[in-house]
């Protein structure tokens, strides 16, 4: 047997899991995943250890007798992968009879997808990748009191190759970034946080994801305002107005639409650990969700977007859908198996974080569509207000209901008018109540892709990256507080 | 997966391919699981994955990298794959300057543990499961398999650690979201102990049946379970007990390091590695020490230190992972007999579960997050009612200080039921908390 020290061909892959599929089964696949990344960080001026990884494994799926089987292995020889498949066609027989019943999926599509080409990590070096980040994060080293700063970017590349028994073949490379930098200004007991976007700012692409977020340019502004958020009075408290930046949209739109809307969450899969929904079954196509000014699109095909795709870890062809249309609930975010069991049109949305954990329904890219108003037309209508950006506290509760968020920094508003810096805005309030009371939306100006690379889920649990693209957004009569309420 | 003397040969063949004053570290982390997961009391996905990897460290004086990779379990292309990473690691570290923070364990201590596996077959753990659950709505995960964490170093340290547990959590859900979550984790099925974890889960599926009611806003003498009480310190390990965090003011116990803070004086928390179930040795070799003490009597005594924070703020190390969370942190119980906590309770809220904690005021240390699962009213020390959901956003300088009014005298023991990636070893020990009045906004 010869030495194998890379990942197999697509041709071998097939090779091998045609040939060692057990006899008397209805259906296998097999998704392979290989993965490159980097993680750099320069931190308080010191470059911490170059970090980088390869990783490359299967899963194969049996479906056998009503039931189905997962087998996931790194050993990706003939042996390995005849082993795989064994172990999962042991798996759906000694479950069938007492499993939900799935069909498989019908893979029998041929595509492929590959992130949008920009500039490639490969044109630059490792040693100009550290310069750049020194650079970066010497800028945040304004003041004697910003006491903890770093600045890092991870990249990842993705092939994920998915082989089903009657024929489907799809392909996907992904290329991942994601900058990030932030300062800690302290006094005393008091200590305040400045980021780059949470950890928003990130998306599919190379160096070009950088241009695209200002990398380059941040680090003096986040720095002063962590100096001015140490000084800045606590978030006035009391119900008004609320303007939202699409950096704080990102997590409003994932817990309070994106969650509630999965699909497996509403057939009760997660009701051991992330929680179930508000949402029923029979709400949608008539549950009025938000206001009429409310347009939410999953939308795998926005160009750069952190989880844009062809196809989803099932083999389901994926496209733009319409989940709320002028504030009426019209679809969830369920993947084939789903939908088949609720009986309910879903979207492309089953995914897996990586080769050792099975798909289930996940936001991909899940984002509000673009309204009429200008930022200024939007804060114009406010007399009293707080204008919040970037998400640094997030809790709602197992059916998606009742949230608090906190965010970095907050602005008043006052008579239409932007004033003075409050450090420690908080916001609660239940999900549909709160998007009801979505009273404008700006337009493609104040448009932003970003989206989260760390949405948690599943249980074996799961960590995977979910796109959310969101322009400014108003809410009425809604219950803020800082610190000291 | 991969056992002690698949890393002693692969970190043994790569030191042979070592040059000049190289040191190489070497971390690796296996398991083989099984798991069923199920809702409505049937089986939703099944299934095993067996994976391994090693994260390797490449040093030459002050300068290193650092590269991970996923093992194939094939002996001759593994040993092909480290030394072409070691290459690799060698070409990237001309391009990086001096780590003035590397700090390597020289002192050569090797260690060995490996527990017995006597785990149920996964087809009887499943028929056991699927027995009790006749009837009931049922929704959780098994899983069950050996885990290991090793170290080798080109200095010829060798560390092991494998131990083989199952962990089924679980939840009997009654009507919407009124449930009784339940966990039974160990190293050998026991069907009277599950069956007594079965007939408790019955009983308070019995009371959760009385109509819920809804509670307004407001202060409320609370009980803490400890499952409850978990979620809150969960949160804390969150970069609270680490040196950098600490040291940089980014811990959410910044005021009760300062002294603006306080912790009822019966609160001690330690990183107590002698009676937790994860490994004794960090990802760098370095051991960890029987306990570290982080809080006692309500006051900061330590905190988890690890190599590179050793270095950076001219401090010890004590075997803190590069994350600085705690692995096995231990609260000390207290006087409240576990008979007695109703009655001391009197009137006000038995808390089952808390969910979904976060900080709305981080250097104050004020948490919010929202009851779950069983939650009752009480009053007169006796279980009126259940909960609808409430959010809590208090300080924990009150919960675990100023309005403290006991801890119970029992502990409990709870394992980490983490997935994310792999299976992990740590766990908490803790004991329920009384508290005079706890603050739910929502």
């Amino acid at each position: 047997m010869a030495t194998m020290t890379g990942p197999p061909s697509i041709d071998d892959l097939r090779h091998r899991f045609l040939g060692a599929l057990p006899v008397g089964i209805d259906e296998a696949t097999i998704r392979f995943v290989d993965e490159e990344c980097e993680w750099l960080m320069v931190r308080r001026g010191t470059v911490e250890p170059v970090h980088s990884s390869l990783d490359a494994g299967a899963m194969v799926t049996v479906w056998s007798n009503g039931g189905s089987g997962f087998a996931a292995t790194a050993d990706l020889r003939p042996e390995g992968i005849r082993a795989a498949l064994a172990e999962a066609a042991w798996w759906a027989n000694a479950v069938a009879g007492h499993a939900i019943a799935v069909d498989p999926p019908a893979l029998t599509d041929r595509g492929s997808y590959h992130s949008p080409a920009g500039l490639p990590w490969a044109a630059t070096t490792l040693g100009g990748r550290i310069e750049l980040l020194r650079t970066v994060e010497a800028q945040l080293d304004i003041d004697p009191r910003i006491v903890e700063r770093r600045a890092s970017i991870g990249r990842r590349h993705v092939r994920s190759v998915l082989l089903a028994a009657s024929g489907g073949q799809i392909e996907q490379t992904f290329e991942f970034t994601y900058p990030s930098m932030a300062a800690t200004a302290a006094s005393g007991g008091d200590a305040q946080t400045r980021t780059y976007g949470g950890s928003a700012y990130c998306g599919q692409g190379g160096v070009d994801v950088l241009d695209r977020f200002g990398f380059c340019d941040a680090a003096p502004t986040i720095a002063a305002e962590a100096i001015a958020l140490l000084e800045a009075p606590n978030c006035p408290t009391g119900t008004m107005d609320l303007v939202v930046a699409p950096d704080q949209m990102v997590l409003q739109i994932h817990e309070s639409i994106g969650h509630p809307l999965e699909l497996d969450r509403i057939l009760g899969d997660e009701r051991n650990y992330a929680g179930t929904s508000f949402v029923t079954r029979e709400m949608f196509g008539s549950f009025r969700y938000g206001s009429d000014l409310l347009n939410v699109t999953f939308d795998p095909t926005v160009e750069g977007q952190l989880a844009s795709y062809a196809f989803d870890d099932d083999g389901s062809p994926a496209t733009r859908q319409y989940l709320i249309r002028d504030g009426v609930l019209l679809r969830p975010l369920g993947g084939s198996t789903s939908q088949a069991r609720a009986g309910l049109s879903g979207v492309a949305n089953s995914r897996a974080s990586s080769w050792n954990r099975p798909p289930i329904d996940r936001m991909a890219n899940l984002n509000i569509e673009p309204g009429t108003s200008t930022v200024a037309e939007l804060l114009a209508g406010v007399e009293n207000g707080v204008f919040v950006h970037t998400n640094n506290s997030w809790s709602i509760d197992d059916s998606r209901n009742k949230f608090q968020f906190g965010c970095e920094l907050g602005r008043v508003i006052r008579d239409g008018e932007v004033g003075e810096i409050v450090r420690n805005p908080n916001y609660r309030g239940v999900s549909s109540t709160f998007w009801r009371n979505l009273s404008g939306v700006g337009d493609a100006d104040s448009f932003a892709v970003l989206g989260t690379p760390n949405c948690g889920k599943g249980e074996l649990n799961q960590m995977v990256g979910t796109g959310h693209a969101s322009p400014v957004c108003r809410f009425s009569e809604v219950e803020v507080f800082g610190a000291d309420e | 997966m991969i056992d002690a003397t698949y890393l002693d040969d692969l970190v043994a063949n790569a030191t042979r391919h070592l040059i000049g004053d190289e040191v190489l570290l070497a971390a690796t982390h296996s398991e083989s699981t099984v798991f069923a997961r199920f809702n409505d009391a049937r089986v939703r996905q099944a299934g095993t994955i067996d994976q391994s990897s090693i994260d390797l460290d490449l040093i030459e004086g002050l300068r290193h990298t650092q590269a991970g990779l996923r093992l194939s379990g094939d002996a001759a292309s593994d040993r092909v794959r480290v030394v072409a990473a070691i290459e690799r690691l060698r070409e990237q570290r001309a391009l990086v300057p001096d780590d003035p923070h590397l700090i390597i364990n020289t002192d050569v201590t090797s260690t060995q543990f490996v527990g017995d596996d006597d785990l149920p077959p996964s087809d009887d753990a499943l028929a056991a499961i699927t027995r009790g659950a006749v009837g009931k709505d049922l929704v959780g995960i098994y899983t069950a398999g050996s885990v290991a964490s090793g170290f080798a170093n080109s200095l010829g340290q060798r560390n092991w650690f494998q131990t083989s547990t199952f962990n089924f959590d679980w939840t009997f859900y009654l009507q919407a979201d009124k449930a009784v979550k339940n966990s039974y984790a160990g190293h050998s099925w026991d069907e009277q102990v599950f069956g007594r974890k079965l007939s408790d889960a019955n009983a308070k599926l019995d009371a959760l049946a009385r109509p819920a009611i809804t509670l307004a806003p407001g202060e409320y003498r609370a009980y803490l379970t400890p499952a409850a009480l978990l979620e809150v310190v969960e949160l804390l390990s969150w970069g609270s007990f680490g040196a950098r965090a600490q040291r940089t003011s980014q811990s959410a116990l910044l005021r009760l390091l300062t002294g603006e803070g306080e912790l009822h004086p019966s609160v001690r928390i330690s990183e107590d590695t002698a009676n937790g179930v994860a490994p004794d040795f960090q990802e760098q070799g370095f051991l960890r020490p029987s306990e570290v003490v982080l809080i006692e009597h309500g006051k900061p005594v330590d905190a988890l230190v690890s190599p590179r924070s050793a270095v950076e703020f001219d401090i010890e190390p004590n075997g803190a992972a590069g994350d600085e969370s705690p692995r096995s942190l231990a609260i000390g119980p207290g006087d409240l007999e576990a008979d007695d906590v109703l009655g001391r309770l009197g009137t006000g809220l038995h808390v089952g579960n808390l969910w979904y904690t976060n900080f709305s005021d981080r250097p104050a240390c004020r948490v919010t997050g929202m009851t779950r699962f069983a939650t009752f009213w009480v009053e007169g020390g006796g279980i009126v009612a259940p909960v609808n959901v409430l959010r809590f956003d208090d300080s924990i300088y009150n919960l675990l200080g100023s309005r403290l009014a006991g801890l119970t005298s029992e502990a409990e023991f709870v394992f980490d039921n983490s997935t994310y990636e792999q299976r992990t070893s740590a766990s908490v020990k803790l004991p329920g908390a009384l508290v005079d009045a706890m603050r739910f906004t929502l």
